[in-house]
């Protein structure tokens, strides 16, 4: 497990695992070429796969299609900014709250909570969209940046995460902390928080990859085109064009626009996150 | 004992724990907690978003095992093969993989994670784009032209329309994009277990890889195992989607239609919504099923 250099058994496992890595990987280079090809290349026959002239022209027609529709695509930027800006931070701020309470903090009910949020790992969210929707609905929340942020803050799996980490700080450290009269809230701001950001990173990346590519909230919450979300637009976008040669272009690259913020997120904290899923077990 | 002496220590209230607590909770309450219980409420009602809901007692459930042939012809018997395929097979798939990487050095191991974990991070609008392109249906598909040039096939196969192919298709893009956080997770396990465990088990006669796999490795890793699992289990019946994106719901034939599908078929285009909110409870049961017995087999008894 885990060595520190290359010797000749591991050729083996190369062998094994790279065809798996190369025909994972495949797809999502192909979308990036596919993005960046010409007209003639995506006419060609036999197709290609390879862009050998690349070219802005898919990105460009991408904004144009958004010109023509009446709302411009800065408008469908905006509001996927502000949705997941919120979303996230708000996220993360109650998550490691609850977290740091059900890890350290001793009241009535902590276990229950804990389990009943590990079984909410289990939630399927389509399951629910139908009542999920009459509750927005009762609560006055259609057509508001409420019903696209509020439904998606509450991430079983990252609250599981981050307090798994939480768990993994001495308690000492807290109990040094009271000696030195501090209150809980500054220990969370104080001691726990600094101590914890591997799993905060964690939970960024996967609250942001829900919040960033949410077709729901946009779908079934909201009918006024100009609060809607560039995941929404990116996806009526590429199904409406996708069934023409011309249209794949701008699919393709409205593809890539919506995978690359993920990508780069996950490249960055990428350490941060596998420290964290050393502590993810369920026991 | 020693939570008695903490509760009772100043500055320690019960209430703070609450506070701390309570946004997030309350959240979870309106949104995931109450959705679940409306749901299971509605499927013993008769509602079609208009009216009032009408209590039937059990008649959504009967008709859905008695009468609904597309849900016992198609719907369950092909998420029962997307499930044992993506679900299970996507998950020993992922342990194998996050073993053989857990086996090389840190930079190639990286970069390889990265590959195989970002399927997982394309969004329903990127895999629906990318797999039309490719099964496109006339000699101008890649997958088509491939084939035909290398002779495997004469003339273009129509993938997206044939109900012969759809299944198998969205089971692919299933397994393909089954390499997410439980694949981690997995990963950063197989990373974790403690070296002293393999020198003590080849004392006590394990000996080779495959002994030291079933003796050593998966005992002391069960937690992150059972995590994997259920990651693994709700990501494969949420990512059902794709078929209804690739084909259109109802797909062709029904050939592959999944409960999700199904639910979406009786909720957004059929608005039977009672019936709809049924077939939600039955999903909601097949994933709790699927995850007690990851609990069986890998859960930790105190």
């Amino acid at each position: 497990m885990n060595p520190q250099r290359f010797e000749k058994g591991q050729i083996k496992i190369y062998l094994l695992i790279l065809p798996m890595v190369l025909l994972t990987g495949l797809p999502i280079v192909f979308i990036f070429f596919h993005a960046f090809k010409p007209m003639e290349e995506l006419f060609a026959f036999p197709p290609k796969f390879i862009t050998t002239h690349p070219t802005l022209d898919n990105f460009r027609a991408l904004v144009k299609a958004s010109r023509s529709a009446g709302i411009p695509l800065s408008k469908y930027i905006f509001n996927s900014i502000l949705i997941t800006g919120v979303v996230v931070f708000g996220s993360l701020l109650f998550s490691t709250m609850a977290a740091y309470a059900l890890s350290k903090l001793r009241f009535k009910g902590r276990r229950t909570m804990m389990q009943i949020n590990q079984i909410a790992l289990m939630f399927v969210s389509v399951a629910v969209m139908i009542p999920r929707y009459l509750v927005i609905n009762k609560l006055g929340l259609v057509d508001t940046f409420f019903a696209q942020i509020l439904p998606l803050v509450a991430l079983p799996v990252g609250l599981f995460l981050v307090k798994q980490f939480v768990d993994q700080v001495p308690d000492s450290l807290i109990e040094a902390a009271y000696m030195d009269g501090a209150k809980e809230w500054q220990i969370y701001l104080k001691v726990i928080l600094p101590l914890i950001k591997p799993a905060i990173a964690t939970a960024a990346i996967l609250v942001f990859q829900q919040v960033w590519t949410n077709l729901e909230t946009s779908n079934y919450y909201i009918n006024d085109e100009s609060l809607k979300s560039l995941a929404f637009y990116m996806n009526t976008l590429a199904g409406s064009t996708s069934n023409t040669v011309a249209g794949q272009g701008v699919a393709a690259a409205a593809s890539l626009i919506m995978f690359l913020p993920n990508f780069i997120l996950f490249c960055i904290l990428q350490k941060n996150v596998m420290n964290t899923m050393a502590y993810s077990g369920i026991k | 004992m020693s939570i008695q002496r903490k509760a009772n220590k100043p500055g320690r209230s019960q209430t703070s724990g609450y506070l701390f607590v309570l946004p997030y909770a309350l959240l979870f309450v309106i949104f995931i907690l109450t959705p679940v219980v409306i749901a299971i409420g509605l499927s013993f009602t008769s509602f079609n978003a208009i009216e009032k809901p009408r209590f039937v007692g059990l008649l959504n459930y009967i008709n859905l095992i008695t009468s609904d042939d597309t849900f016992m012809k198609f719907v369950i018997p092909n998420t029962v093969k997307y499930a044992l395929i993506v679900g299970v097979g996507g998950y020993i798939l992922s342990f194998l993989l996050a073993f053989g990487l857990a086996n090389l050095t840190k930079g190639p191991r990286t970069i390889f994670a990265l590959i195989l974990y970002s399927p997982s991070m394309t969004t329903g609008v990127a895999m629906a784009v990318l797999w039309k392109i490719m099964f496109t249906g006339d000699q101008t598909g890649y997958f088509n032209s491939w084939l035909m040039s290398i002779g495997a096939i004469n003339e273009p196969i129509q993938w997206l329309v044939n109900s012969k192919f759809l299944l198998p298709i969205v089971i692919i893009i299933g397994l393909w994009s089954s390499m997410g956080v439980g694949f981690l997770s997995i990963l950063a396990g197989l990373l974790n277990v403690d070296e002293s465990l393999y020198e003590a088990a080849a004392i006590d006669g394990v000996k080779n890889r495959f002994q030291e796999m079933i003796y050593v490795t998966i005992p002391s890793m069960k937690p992150q195992m059972l995590f994997a699992a259920v990651m693994q289990i709700v990501g494969a019946f949420q990512n059902g989607m794709i078929s209804t994106l690739l084909a259109g719901n109802p797909t062709p034939g029904y050939a592959a239609q999944l409960i999700v599908n199904h639910i979406e078929d009786y909720g957004f285009i059929r608005y039977e919504m009672g019936y709809a909110a049924a077939v939600s409870v039955v999903l909601l049961l097949i994933v709790q099923i699927f995850s007690s017995l990851s609990g069986k087999l890998f859960g930790e008894k105190d």
